[in-house]
């Protein structure tokens, strides 16, 4: 084994330091560091298609939104919704979606892949955005969280925000770890053999197809767990949640953090998004501060042509050239 | 007489106007080794592919343990017992010699939805791959990255991934593709040696090696087949000698 001590100290270390900040750090900050955490379980659900199986989606938005509209439609109006059933429910929508998706995208490969993912994210949105069913444009209202009680003791209070901010951060961590256990597995094993020759995968005897399909349902509903924790913590749900902004936007955190490490992802998402609103300050870059696509477009693109691997990759150069 | 394990009855493969494969028919039988011979543009690889799967037929049958594989997807023909090799090295580079063989191994006992279960933790799967390795001589070099091989000894982990899928008939295309003399030697060796066992079909250039291990020979010409039967009646057999095979020793004509 290539030293997993070093990496692991370093996660604990930074779960540690995130685990601790709600203790000190501003309101504000606790919940924008929620929002990162929130993609980056995005990002990694991503990952496992862009960097394992090697599909290129840009309809991953479609997975994140209906997840949202789901607990948006199932809420009682003014009531808080039980977190025991509309979680279920939000992501069994979301793997049912994947598998009746899956059955279609996944018999096209590349290009025409990015266009069918797209084109099923698409139709969802002008589901949601023109249909009775999701609200229009303005989209629906979440007046209260999800409430977590066993019988009638509350567990947890998710309105408070460092409660919120630690159920993310426990999330993110377990999801991490369940897909580095999985990726360990048969089955990941088996993904990247079929990223890597998937004729040859076939010719030794198996069913590529059932494989990306049991990943992409995986996937997706990793994907709708990020989309029902933000729409949580949004508290209302939109059409844009559901647009190839978003498909794109986990895109480029997942090729900025640098594909198939997961870690990666998880970079990925805190580097673009804290990018995205410190560029965006205006008391840190005044009247530049409007043109913040630009320098964040400006600094994917250095990302891009001077580290292939993206920052996860950062560690192994220095390695090698250090 | 030796028992026959796969017929194939007719097969014709047709890409637009060309015939690619016309009307061929072959058997392979337990314990032989059934060696396709041919100019390159043959047919030899596209009626491998027919038979592993790789390619639908346009007509014909291929029947083997009571079904008629043709048309079947590739993975559903190979679990059935028929494994291939291919003539362009085909393995997973960046894994290791073993990681191959055990990935080979594993498609045996696939379960796609159990998540779960560790890479490492099959037994069977382990001794499947471990035997295979032995099999072919790379027993010594299981740690290695397959990227870090010799051409020889990728061409011999080729053979190994096919054999530990366990399968009943081998279809061998250019074993000895690239190789030098030592090498060839050792996989005409493991080729006769694994002809016990196995109903074998091998493509090959090499004549030597073709007539020192080939029970039958089939001769394909232009998609379809010239000559067929034992090797002393193929080389005695004036058409091959006048079309392909050229002098009595059987130099290649290509």
């Amino acid at each position: 084994m290539r030293s997993p001590t070093r990496l692991t100290v370093v996660l604990l270390a930074i779960l540690l330091l995130l685990a601790l900040f709600p203790l000190f750090g501003e309101k504000f900050y606790v919940q924008l560091a929620a929002k990162v955490m929130i993609m980056a379980i995005f990002a990694m659900s991503l990952d496992l298609l862009v960097g394992y199986t090697g599909l290129i989606s840009l309809g991953h938005a479609a997975f994140f939104g209906l997840s949202g509209y789901v607990l948006a439609r199932f809420a009682p109006q003014y009531a808080a919704p039980s977190l025991w059933t509309s979680l279920p429910l939000a992501l069994g929508a979301c793997a049912i979606f994947a598998a009746v998706t899956g059955l279609l995208v996944l018999r096209t490969s590349g290009v025409y892949f990015i266009m069918v993912t797209l084109a099923f994210a698409q139709m969802l949105f002008f589901v949601f955005h023109d249909t009775p069913l999701g609200g229009g444009s303005d989209g629906i209202y979440l007046y209260a969280k999800p409430e977590v009680k066993l019988g009638e003791v509350a567990l947890l209070d998710l309105e408070d925000n460092q409660v919120f901010y630690w159920f993310v951060l426990g999330l993110m961590a377990a999801v991490y770890l369940f897909l580095r256990y999985v990726l360990a597995s048969n089955f990941g094993r088996a993904l990247v053999g079929i990223k890597t020759n998937e004729h040859r995968m076939r010719a030794l005897g198996y069913s590529s197809f059932r494989y990306k399909l049991a990943n992409y349902m995986l996937s997706g509903t990793l994907a709708g767990l990020a989309g029902y924790l933000a729409a949580m913590q949004f508290g209302f749900v939109n059409p844009e949640i559901l647009s190839w902004h978003t498909s794109g936007g986990v895109l480029v955190m997942v090729i900025l953090g640098g594909m198939g490490t997961l870690h990666g992802a998880v970079l990925g998402a805190f580097v673009f998004i804290l990018l995205q609103e410190s560029l965006s300050n205006q008391a840190w870059f005044g009247p530049l501060a409007k043109h913040w696509q630009l320098a964040l477009g400006l600094f994917i693109i250095a990302v891009a042509l001077l580290l292939p691997r993206g920052l996860a990759g950062l560690a192994q150069w220095r390695n090698r050239h250090g | 007489m030796a028992e026959t394990v796969l017929r194939a009855e007719h097969l014709t493969k047709r890409f637009g106007g060309l015939a690619a494969v016309n009307d061929v028919s072959l058997e392979l039988c337990l314990g032989q080794v059934h060696a396709l011979i041919g100019p390159n543009g043959a047919g030899k690889s596209t009626l491998t592919n027919l038979l592993s799967g790789d390619l639908a037929p346009t007509s014909g049958h291929i029947h083997y343990a009571g079904l008629d594989l043709a048309g079947l997807a590739p993975e559903r023909i190979s679990r059935l017992g028929i494994g291939r090799s291919y003539q362009k090295t085909n393995i997973f580079l960046p894994f290791s010699v073993f990681e191959n063989c055990r990935l080979a191994a594993q498609s045996r006992r696939q379960r796609p939805w159990r998540l779960f279960n560790s890479a490492l933790g099959f037994g069977d799967v382990n001794a499947a791959a471990t035997e295979a390795l032995d099999v072919v001589g790379l027993g010594g070099r299981r740690e290695v990255k397959a990227s870090a091989l010799s051409h020889g000894e990728q061409r011999q982990l080729e053979i190994a991934m096919c054999l530990a899928t366990r399968p009943q008939v081998l279809l061998l295309d250019e074993p000895l593709a690239g190789m030098g003399p030592q090498e060839s030697q050792t996989i005409i060796a493991l080729i006769q040696r694994l002809s016990a066992s196995h109903a074998v079909m091998l493509i090959e250039h090499d004549m030597d090696a073709v007539f020192a291990v080939a029970h039958r020979l089939t001769v394909m010409v232009n998609g379809e087949v010239l000559a067929s039967g034992t090797a002393e009646e193929v080389r005695a057999s004036p058409i091959v000698q006048q079309a392909y095979l050229g002098d009595e020793h059987g130099a290649l004509d290509v």
